[in-house]
């Protein structure tokens, strides 16, 4: 790769004797790059290809060129549309539920309180867990007639994911469950960073409560509940696994699994690839906002 | 915050105390069901109301490893006589092992699944910290033209939906027969662990000061041993955490490997919920292989406590 190099720092010492800093800084930077580009990027330049074919996979037939033809049949197709509606509604619900409780949990435990640090390690459990191992085990807890929600919410009988008006949202539950431990994090973080000085200060004003949440929480805690609120979102707009291990409805059917079914059980891999990109590009448009947002905090 | 305690803030921060515990509770409601749930008898599995208290017993973890069929006749009582205390326990549940020719008895897919994550896990989670280390030291030290593009393009592979990368993937693993192999998926695990592995270390490596470095290289160590002999053992704890982070990343993938394999490299993500459609489901053994699988994860999560923060948002906010 011929980048134009400048050594910022090379010493006498180490021009004469071992590798310099230019050898060192190419052969410890490019390897990774090159890996990277290899099995994330070209996989990604090998799909574009094949979303301008009607290539199926699972026959030996060559791919057929077939332009943007893909693209125009999604774009007019009503059920992707759905799935992509559906999507958005998962993200709201399940971000949106995350940040209440988190933030919520964040304003309350933003306190001395015995044994803190063992209670905050225990409420970050769930989202260090697998996915796919968590969906299967709420769809115990979710069981009409014997699970532990319906015991414990006195709703006997109800059906949750097996509803089509139900299982959207208990998905979102289970995410909302599991995620919002991560909004805490941040938010505490955020909160702890708060000068006491401030509050002192509003004390001796004696502002309110409200005012003082309102102009002295709300705004210093605000970029780390962005930071949160904006991978959360990025995160819940993937959502595959939880999704797809604990329902398998049309009303549950989100862009991932949508995609997932198009490519690996009805091996319509030429217009898959073309699904893949309308959410690759929805993807990169969230994961500059964050990347932006998470360089200025860094820069602070 | 402390000044002014009056009497109502006092009221007030008792019960936000106990708000914050009862959402504790709240919160673990779930693992300590799974939990109990792997050590109940089938029975009382799936009772109504919900059995809280309850006789714990094995039984399913001896169930998890072995293959069985529900017993539709009557008990062979010959083979129950000579058989070992373990094997009774799941005969006496109703159950039948299922044997291969010599007679013994044959286990159930959960010990290779689990396996395999091991082994998928540890090597991906090797190689992604090694070469993460060296480029985040590449990237803390060296200017690097177009720097921050580059770091924004290694973290923008990591944000890539897996079904969007696995549908490419599959057809150039099938053309280089690395379908459901182990080293595929170390390698599909590495990628996407390396820009996380790189992010974090190059948090990690920009606290180390410059200095030490600085006066080795006076004393006449060349860089890499400046790198190796200075800077490798200050970064001991940011390579422990990150290591372990990539290890739990890996270990927990559901996606690809549902995806990528089928039988010989199956990890147990996949594997785990398929158990529910087989035959007649019995909660206590899927609760038993769940528990066992957390349980790596629990452990890791307390060892990591001070670097949670770090780590989820890709060593950008440090405390």
């Amino acid at each position: 790769m011929a980048i134009a190099i400048r050594s910022d720092r090379s010493t006498p010492a180490s021009a004469r004797r071992g590798m310099s800093d230019l050898a060192i800084r190419n052969w410890f930077i490019i390897p990774t790059l090159i890996f990277l580009i290899v099995f994330n990027i070209s996989p990604l330049l090998y799909s574009l290809g094949y979303s301008f074919t009607d290539y199926r996979a699972s026959m030996n037939d060559p791919a057929r060129w077939v332009g943007l033809q893909n693209y125009r049949e999604l774009l007019a197709d009503e059920n992707i549309w759905n799935n992509f509606t559906l999507t958005a509604k998962y993200v709201f619900v399940s971000v949106a539920g995350q940040v209440v409780v988190g933030f919520g949990a964040a304003l309350l435990m933003n306190r001395p309180i015995p044994g803190k640090g063992l209670l905050t390690t225990m409420m970050m459990l769930p989202m260090m867990m697998c996915m796919a191992v968590v969906g299967l085990f709420w769809q115990l807890l979710y069981n009409p007639s014997w699970g532990i929600v319906n015991y414990l919410l006195f709703t006997d009988g109800k059906e949750w994911l097996s509803n089509p008006d139900w299982a959207l949202y208990a998905v979102a539950i289970t995410d909302i469950w599991m995620w919002s431990p991560f909004v805490m994090l941040l938010s505490l973080a955020g909160l702890s960073a708060i000068p006491p000085s401030l509050y002192e200060a509003a004390a001796i004003d004696r502002a309110s409560r409200w005012f003082v949440f309102r102009r002295i929480t709300l705004p210093l805690v605000a970029p780390l509940l962005l930071i949160a609120v904006i991978f959360r979102t990025m995160e819940a707009f993937k959502t595959f696994d939880i999704a797809y291990v604990m329902t398998s409805m049309d009303e549950t059917e989100l862009v991932a699994i949508r995609l997932y079914k198009m490519a690996f059980l009805e091996w319509q891999t030429g217009r898959s690839c073309a699904l893949a990109y309308l959410m690759l590009l929805a993807v990169l448009a969230i994961t500059n906002v964050y990347v932006k947002y998470l360089n200025r905090l860094k820069a602070r | 915050m402390a000044v002014v305690q009056s009497r109502t803030s006092r009221w007030l921060n008792r019960a936000a105390i106990a708000l914050a515990l009862l959402m504790l509770v709240v919160s673990m409601i779930p693992l300590y069901w799974i939990a109990s749930t792997a050590f109940k008898a089938r029975a009382d599995a799936s009772t109504v109301p919900p059995t809280v208290f309850f006789k714990p017993e094995i039984t399913p973890f001896i169930k998890l490893f072995t293959a069985r069929v529900q017993e539709r006749g009557a008990r062979d009582e010959a083979e129950y006589a000579k058989a070992p205390w373990w094997e009774r326990l799941v005969m006496d549940g109703g159950d039948r092992f299922i044997k291969d020719d010599k007679g013994q008895i044959e286990s159930s897919g959960y010990l290779s699944r689990f396996l395999n994550s091991i082994v998928i896990a540890v090597s991906s989670t090797f190689l992604a910290v090694a070469m993460g280390t060296i480029t985040a030291y590449g990237f803390s030290r060296f200017k690097m033209p177009g720097e921050d593009d580059w770091l924004f393009f290694i973290l923008s592979t990591r944000m890539l939906p897996p079904v969007v990368v696995a549908i490419p993937m599959f057809l150039m693993y099938r053309m280089v027969g690395l379908v459901d192999t182990h080293v595929g998926l170390i390698i599909l695990y590495t990628a996407f662990n390396l820009s996380f592995s790189v992010w974090l270390m190059k948090g990690f490596i920009d606290e180390i000061p410059k200095e030490y470095e600085e006066a080795a290289l006076v004393d006449g160590y060349t860089r890499m041993e400046a790198f190796l002999k200075i800077v490798l053992p200050q970064a001991t704890t940011g390579i422990a955490a990150t290591a372990v982070f990539c290890f739990i990343t890996a270990w927990n993938e559901y996606a690809f490997a549902l995806m990528m394999t089928n039988r010989n490299a199956q990890t147990a993500p996949p594997y785990i919920p398929s158990q529910l459609g087989s035959g007649l489901t019995d909660w206590t053994v899927i609760a038993a292989g769940s528990v066992l699988f957390l349980i790596p994860v629990t452990l890791f999560t307390f060892l990591l406590r001070a670097h949670l923060l770090r780590g989820v948002t890709f060593g950008a906010i440090r405390r």
